[in-house]
């Protein structure tokens, strides 16, 4: 699951030319920062630099033992490295609005994954075009990463009066703070339908399956479209060109019932099969949200590197 | 010795509302909640059938709003407790708050028989109103005793008042209940409820199995009316539960007589065990899903039992309607 031999050399690769990536820093050792660790390391223009925690834990001695530098100084250790110019906060809301205001004043870019939301919200395929002057993104939740897609596909040739998701997650894919705090997934993915994915009215489901073998991350998107004379053709079309586009940065990202209409609603369901670089396969919502957080960096990277177009 | 008391729940206006496919007005919840409080129902439990919240186009969308049904039937209650339910992923704090707002004084938190957890920040949001929370285990024929046991003290570590153990999708053998009434009992020192559906026709049995073994909320619905199969007859209930040896507050003949005036006329379909039902109980599928896999059903051309058979063997839980349209595809596809 971690630490092979290719995560490895991948890493050593960029060490050899590190004048050619961005040097980024992760706040937050737990399950999500790591996978997001292994992440960067595939990445071609981010250099992981910096793994951050605020105790000795397993993730920051993983990271120690992968070669990363680490420390427990949380922030501080962020904000004192000036090559560091991407950073990924994985902590928790209360932690992100803390760090927020320290990072802007480094002149740091924070991508933050947790629900705090003090930037504009970014789904990578949607809007990450519109967001790149920013020094903060919100990551919106898992389950609005693969859905809102799908919304903003529907939206954008046929409009979309409402659009309500349900998204289905293994229930050994959900965290302690998700499960802490299920509403803050439905509130935040709910005004992100609506932010982003462009729908007059969003509504967000969340619901748990504790099945063995654990099942994928499943989720449902049904829109109430304005203009059902545009068809299910274009419509379909519309899917299938953001579905090639979200395969781009989460591989696992499927259709398992191309969009279907019925007068003026259009039910859609897909399933998100992680990579497994950390985290197992069944942790699609994990998977796509810290691919998509790894995505947006690396376009961001690409413009501070004067790589126009770079794409993740 | 004392006869002991059962508090018994009515969820005519919640579970009921499955049946309804969530079509009741004010004018209804109002005549049955004014006569639920005069026979002496407990609780009265008005919301959506999935919870606060559950008004959407994968559950069926309400053809009027809750909070507006909610006042309706407040302003029609002076002794029993008007209560709603909460499925944490469907339903908010905001729309508890709502629902408080509208004269609510009891919510029932709904998780799966295995995600306690969850409820916390809804449980313990409810006792910072002032209101009664109750943990509510769904599917509980889908775990053992002890497990079961080990969810219902984290609720009750969350403030809960009572534990409510609900076989939504009326699959428990009597002995089942018993072993799950009694596991739960052991473990918490708050009370404990049993919810029973229909679908195997042991709504009133595994009731009074759970009665007997020490529980001392019972679920019930006028007529049965219910998901699924139905809940078990509060009228019936009232009966039983008295030739039973047990202590209630109902009103008998009242009961029976707000059943055939207010519940009876408005019924859209007989509170039968149809095929659907008794395959759903067979399989162990969550109660709701029967008409929206009915609808499904017909538009994809398929057998309703093919399409429960295959949601059973993929262990879907509460909340998962909209996998129904998956299921129909996929089975659809296989065909090709």
């Amino acid at each position: 699951m971690w630490g092979s031999n290719n995560q490895l050399i991948s890493k050593q690769k960029g060490v050899r030319y590190p004048l050619s990536k961005i040097k980024v820093a992760v706040i937050g050792p737990g399950n999500i920062g790591t996978d997001l660790m292994y992440k960067i390391f595939r990445s071609r223009n981010l250099e992981m630099a910096l793994m951050a925690g605020i105790v000795e834990s397993e993730g920051i001695r993983r990271a120690a033992g992968l070669g990363v530098n680490t420390s427990t100084d949380g922030v501080n250790a962020v904000v004192a490295d000036p090559e560091i110019k991407i950073v990924f906060d994985s902590t928790g809301a209360a932690p992100h609005l803390k760090h927020a205001p320290l990072l802007r004043q480094a002149g740091k870019i924070a991508i933050d994954l947790t629900p705090a939301a003090v930037g504009p919200y970014c789904v990578p395929c949607v809007n990450l075009d519109g967001l790149q002057e920013q020094d903060n993104i919100n990551m919106v939740t898992c389950g609005g990463q693969a859905t809102i897609p799908i919304v903003h596909a529907v939206e954008r040739v046929a409009g979309a009066a409402y659009a309500e998701i349900v998204a289905c997650i293994a229930s050994k894919s959900a965290g302690p703070g998700t499960r802490a705090n299920m509403d803050e997934f439905t509130e935040t993915t709910s005004k992100a339908i609506e932010a982003v994915g462009g729908a007059d009215k969003g509504k967000a489901i969340i619901v748990l399956n504790p099945a063995e073998p654990p099942l994928m991350m499943t989720n449902t998107i049904i829109v109430r479209v304005k203009q059902p004379e545009v068809g299910l053709e274009s419509i379909t079309e519309s899917v299938n060109r953001i579905v090639a586009e979200l395969k781009q940065y989460v591989p696992g990202y499927t259709l398992r019932v191309p969009p279907m209409m019925e007068g003026d609603k259009v039910t859609t369901i897909v399933q998100v099969e992680g990579q497994g670089d950390f985290l197992p396969a069944y942790s699609g919502n994990l998977d796509i949200i810290n691919s998509a957080a790894v995505a947006a960096a690396e376009k961001i990277a690409g413009r501070l590197l004067g790589k126009r177009g770079a794409t993740a | 010795m004392m006869k002991r008391r059962i508090h018994v729940v009515d969820t005519t206006l919640r579970d009921g509302s499955h049946a309804m496919r969530h079509s009741f007005d004010a004018q209804q919840a109002a005549a049955i909640a004014n006569g639920l409080d005069r026979c002496g129902v407990s609780l009265i439990e008005l919301s959506h059938g999935d919870g606060l919240g559950g008004s959407s186009y994968t559950y069926g969308f309400s053809k009027v709003n809750e909070f507006e049904l909610l006042k309706a039937a407040g302003a029609q209650i002076q002794n029993s407790k008007l209560a709603v339910l909460l499925l944490p992923g469907i339903g908010t704090i905001a729309d508890l708050e709502h629902a408080y707002g509208c004269g609510a004084r009891a919510v029932r938190v709904a998780t799966h028989v295995t995600e306690a957890d969850v409820s916390a920040q809804h449980i313990q949001a409810a006792k910072r109103l002032g209101m009664m929370a109750v943990g509510f285990l769904m599917l509980v024929h889908m775990s053992e005793p002890e497990a079961i046991a080990e969810e219902a003290k984290k609720m009750e570590s969350y403030g809960a008042d009572y534990i409510n153990l609900a076989d939504s999708a009326g699959h428990l053998m009597p002995d089942d209940v018993r072993r799950r009434v009694e596991a739960v009992r052991n473990a918490v020192c708050i009370p404990v409820g049993f919810h029973a559906h229909n679908n195997l026709g042991l709504a009133m049995a595994n009731s009074l199995a759970a009665a007997g073994e020490g529980a001392d909320y019972i679920d019930a619905t006028l007529r049965g009316l219910g998901a699924g199969a139905g809940n078990t007859q509060i009228e019936v209930l009232a009966g039983a539960l008295q030739m039973s040896g047990f202590e209630t507050a109902l009103n008998f003949y009242g009961l029976m007589d707000l059943a055939e005036e207010a519940v009876q006329p408005i019924m859209q379909r007989p509170q039968v065990i149809d095929s659907g039902a008794l395959i759903g109980g067979y399989a162990g599928v969550y109660s709701s899903f029967l008409l929206h896999v009915y609808t499904a059903a017909e538009k994809f051309s398929l057998e309703p039992r093919d399409i429960l058979v295959e949601l059973g063997r993929r262990r879907m839980v509460g909340g998962q309607e909209d996998m129904i349209i998956d299921v129909a595809y996929q089975l659809t596809q296989q065909d090709k």
